[in-house]
């Protein structure tokens, strides 16, 4: 998918005090692409999707896009349980002083397919349909770039479904999304290229394909990626 | 800003448990409040000074002996006595706070009450001498009502102790019986056995005799008086306050009275449980709800968001602060006239509370540790400032005010009497509570920084 590049990090590191959670980790996202992080927990995936939502400063490294133009889509969804769906989107939309608050709303909520449920309040709703409350924010400002955490961890499998399929199209659309998580076979069925974090460090960027022969050709991948993470000393 | 403050107003109008709790509490606290101040601390430390010479510390009532030290020990009852060799020590020692107050016991009462209560009685009557610090309205209504009661209660029992005794004279005038004095018995015939001799004797003259007609005019007197004594019980009670009271307040002026000091209190607490428990709730919910990351991350400033809670716990004490004011102002005489100094003053406060609110938010950062760490905090702090000098040890009380000068309590309630009971100057108090304001926002800036 030959599209152009919207955001280039650059040896992004994190310390916190003396422990480092993020080594010098480079890579580019092209419009329309699916990026899966996947690595073991605590590897840093968090570390890396908040660094590039401007949520923590980086200790070094740059990033080429300003965190206003990437949409960000927290691992547990960060919504007002008091206040109904439509509001909950308005008040997002005031605060990222987009032009058109009201139309911003009205075609999240549509992408979302919420439109239905605008008023009810976030308390009453499943805890998919708040996911989906969850990621209509992250898309108010229509970012070129979106940065989902784990989106499918709290999701039952008809969720999942409808996760992967409203995801799939918006890349369709020309975003470039990244997703972290750490089931392997999710990143080989929804992404179209792999970054592997391990203890903070970038130990692999490609395919599925590549994924498999750098981990000693396993047909299955999770076995091809334990290897690949022993291979590399983890 | 504006949008975070009005979504805040709009999940408090969600949530009336809240609310509810958040009004109903205060007004509980309040009575609580009113209830304790009204009974006042257990003991209070008061100066004693007994200038009565050893030889007289017993007086003679008709005979009996009145012992006194035996009244001065009711009252150590209540307080907690410190002897004072002089007025001059007692006075020095309530000036310096160190105690409560100060009773006088003059070099002449035990003469004067002999006097006064001896038959014939004597219109110089004893005094002694109430000296209490006048500075807070807790102190001085403190020692008032102290010594009030207590010298009630001794003139109640001197008072009935003189109509016992009286009585009993009486009694025999009426009745008869025997009498002793100086040692030697006397047989009284009584006026009752008066008035039947000379019924029979006046009887046995003839009628129309200048005699009889002389007896009868006796016997006449001596029923009239019979009948007529039998109601001095009654004439005798009311004899009272065989003792006077002279009031020295020493220090502060025009105090407030303890009723509207109370007021100020109850609406200070009330301010303060809802700014405190509201800035620092709506703080720690917006990390519980995980919007906290989505709204520093460029949506608005971490300075931002704690100015932001700091100003909605002020908009909802401005109408809890009014209201309770206004209530009050209704049912007792509250001066209309000082209005704009109450918006001031509740203004203020609730800026503090809530600057204080936001620090207890960002440091627990879950609504129910929040919650908890600001009754904590708040309650003894509270009752801190209210501890008059005097009922504690001078060092003690030293760090008692430098702590009560570190959190908003004292500085809302001076501002409060002064905005209520034109106590004082208002400004001070309203700069301390915006330095303070100043002071835990930057303290909460500070702890934010582990909060995400
Ligand atoms: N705020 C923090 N303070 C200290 N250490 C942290 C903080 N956030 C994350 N870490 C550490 O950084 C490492 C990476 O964490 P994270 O990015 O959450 O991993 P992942 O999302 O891959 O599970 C972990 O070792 C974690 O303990
Ligand atoms: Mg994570």
């Amino acid at each position: 998918m030959p599209g152009v590049v919207t955001l280039r990090a650059e040896a992004l590191s994190k310390a916190f005090g003396a422990r480092s959670a993020l080594r010098d980790v480079s890579f580019e996202l092209t419009s329309g692409e699916r990026v899966a992080v996947i690595g073991p927990n605590g590897a840093g995936k968090t570390t890396l999707l908040s660094l590039l939502a401007g949520l923590q400063r980086a200790t070094g490294g740059s990033v080429s896009l300003p965190p206003e133009q990437i949409g960000w889509v927290p691992q547990q969804a960060a919504v007002y349980k008091r206040l109904s769906v439509r509001e909950n989107l308005r008040l997002f939309a005031r605060l990222e002083r987009v032009d058109d608050p009201d139309a911003a709303v009205d075609r999240a909520l549509e992408l979302t397919g919420l439109a239905d449920r605008a008023k009810d309040e976030l308390s009453t709703l499943s805890g998919g349909n708040q996911q989906r409350v969850n990621i209509a924010i992250g898309l108010l400002a229509d970012p070129p770039v979106l940065l989902l955490d784990e989106p499918s961890s709290s999701l039952d499998p008809r969720q999942r479904a409808i996760l992967w399929e409203f995801i799939d199209g918006l890349a369709d659309a020309g975003t470039a999304v990244m997703f972290a998580t750490h089931e392997i076979d999710e990143a080989q069925r929804h992404a179209d290229r792999i970054l592997v974090l391990a203890d903070g460090e970038l130990i692999f960027t490609g395919t599925a394909d590549e994924l498999h022969a750098a981990g000693g050709g396993d047909p299955d991948l999770v076995v091809a990626f334990v290897s690949l993470l022993e291979a590399q000393g983890h | 800003m504006r949008w975070l403050l009005l979504k805040d107003l709009q999940i408090l109008r969600r949530s009336p448990l809240l609310v509810g709790l958040l009004i109903v509490y205060p007004v509980v606290i309040s009575l609580l409040i009113g209830f304790a101040l009204s009974r006042g601390p257990d003991k209070p430390k008061v100066a004693f000074v007994n200038e009565v010479p050893e030889a007289e510390q017993t007086i003679s009532v008709s005979g009996d002996r009145v012992d006194i030290a035996g009244y001065s020990d009711r009252l150590f009852e209540r307080v907690d006595p410190v002897p004072a060799s002089s007025r001059e020590e007692a006075l020095k020692m309530v000036e310096d706070g160190e105690v409560l107050g100060a009773l006088v016991i003059p070099e002449d009462s035990a003469r004067k009450l002999q006097r006064a209560v001896a038959l014939g009685g004597s219109a110089d009557k004893p005094t002694v001498e109430v000296i209490y610090n006048a500075s807070g309205p807790l102190q001085g209504q403190l020692v008032q009502s102290l010594v009030d009661s207590t010298l009630a209660e001794a003139n109640a029992a001197i008072g009935e102790k003189i109509t016992q005794i009286a009585a009993g004279y009486l009694n025999i005038l009426l009745r008869g019986g025997s009498f002793s004095l100086f040692g030697q018995d006397f047989d009284i015939l009584g006026l009752q056995d008066t008035e039947k001799i000379l019924g029979q004797q006046a009887a046995d003259l003839p009628q129309g005799s200048a005699q009889r007609a002389q007896l009868e005019r006796i016997e006449r007197f001596a029923r009239l008086a019979v009948e007529n004594l039998g109601f001095s019980d009654e004439i005798l009670s009311s004899i009272s306050s065989p003792i006077e009271v002279k009031q020295t307040p020493v220090g502060g002026s025009a105090s407030t009275s303890l009723a509207s000091f109370a007021v100020a209190a109850s609406v200070v607490f009330s301010l303060m449980f809802v700014c405190v428990l509201l800035a620092a709730g709506m703080l720690a919910l917006e990390r519980e709800e995980h919007a906290y990351g989505r709204l520093v991350r460029g949506l608005v400033s971490r300075g931002k968001l704690l100015v932001e809670k700091v100003l909605l716990a002020a908009a909802c004490a401005l109408p809890v602060g009014l209201v309770m004011l206004v209530v009050v102002a209704l049912l007792a005489d509250l001066d209309w006239g000082g209005a704009p100094k109450w918006v001031v003053g509740v203004l203020a406060a609730g800026l503090a509370f809530g600057a204080l609110g936001v620090a207890i938010g960002a440091v627990a950062r879950e609504v129910r540790a929040a919650s908890l760490l600001a009754f904590g905090l708040s309650l003894p702090i509270a009752f801190l400032a209210l501890v008059p000098a005097g009922t504690v040890a001078d060092a003690l009380y030293e760090v008692i005010r430098v702590v009560s000068a570190a959190f908003p309590f004292k500085p809302a309630l001076n501002a409060m009497d002064a905005a209520l009971n034109d106590n004082g100057d208002l400004w001070p108090p309203i700069a301390h509570l915006l330095a303070l304001t100043v002071a835990y926002v930057a303290l909460a800036r500070i702890a934010l920084r582990r909060f995400g």
